[in-house]
């Protein structure tokens, strides 16, 4: 897409959505939203970016090996944590007997290990859409 | 003959169905059969016991972790099928004139 008014309002829009996005997967455990919500949102901002400027200046953004190490990452936090209950002589995912901070209600820092399991399904959601995505858009040259 | 039967039967069905919602109770109620125990078991400890305000994300990653764990396993296999199926492959031309 070649229109100038369209790529710079873009330019603007897409840190504001990442932003909103980040906002979301973090404020999960305090307010609506939670990690899928805030995944589909940066990853829509990284669909946003690829329709105006293209998937080649795309992919210098978003290139297929951080696609294949957040894809496998996200997962692999959520394991990792998950296994700390273990650890601690709980169950598979414990949270607050696994001895994850409780915090104060309503702070950021609360809900033991629910923040950073949003964190994790966040990272997963947005390669996920994006990976799609490109995986889908992109044309064979021959 | 066995068309027009089928369609009877199907026609007695929906007619059945039909009264079969008409009887659920509204949305929204109460003493609708689906708030048990469970929803008052969270609604009142879900705080004290996870220390999250969102009883939704208290659920989705405390109660129910395992769950997402799976939903985040299913779209993990829907990324790998997609990837393997479409994602070009620059070495596929030079097994092939070798």
């Amino acid at each position: 897409m070649n229109d100038i008014i369209v790529k710079t309002v873009t330019r603007i829009m897409v840190p504001f959505i990442q932003m909103y996005g980040i906002f979301v997967i973090l404020n999960g455990h305090i307010s609506p939203g939670g990690g899928f919500a805030g995944g589909a949102l940066i990853g829509v901002s990284l669909i946003l970016y690829t329709l105006v400027f293209g998937v080649g200046a795309a992919e210098k953004k978003f290139s297929h090996r951080l696609g294949d190490l957040s894809e496998s990452g996200g997962i692999l936090i959520y394991l990792v944590i998950g296994s700390v209950g273990i650890v601690s002589g709980g169950y598979f995912l414990t949270n607050l007997d696994a001895g994850f901070l409780k915090g104060e209600a309503g702070a950021l820092l609360s809900g033991g290990m629910i923040p950073l399991l949003m964190v994790a399904i966040g990272i997963k959601v947005t390669s996920t859409i994006i990976t799609l995505f490109h995986a889908m858009i992109e044309e064979d040259p021959s | 003959m066995m068309k027009r039967l089928i369609s009877v039967l199907f026609f007695a069905l929906f007619l059945a169905l039909s009264y079969a919602v008409l009887q659920m109770p509204p949305a929204g109620t109460p003493d609708a059969p689906s708030y048990n125990h469970t929803t008052e078991h969270y609604l009142a400890n879900a705080l004290e016991e996870t220390g999250a305000t969102n009883v939704v994300a208290a659920i989705l990653t405390d109660y129910r972790a395992w769950d997402t764990l799976g939903e985040t396993i299913v779209l993990f296999t829907a990324i790998v099928a997609v990837i393997s199926v479409l994602r070009k492959r620059p070495t596929a031309e030079v097994i092939r004139d070798e």
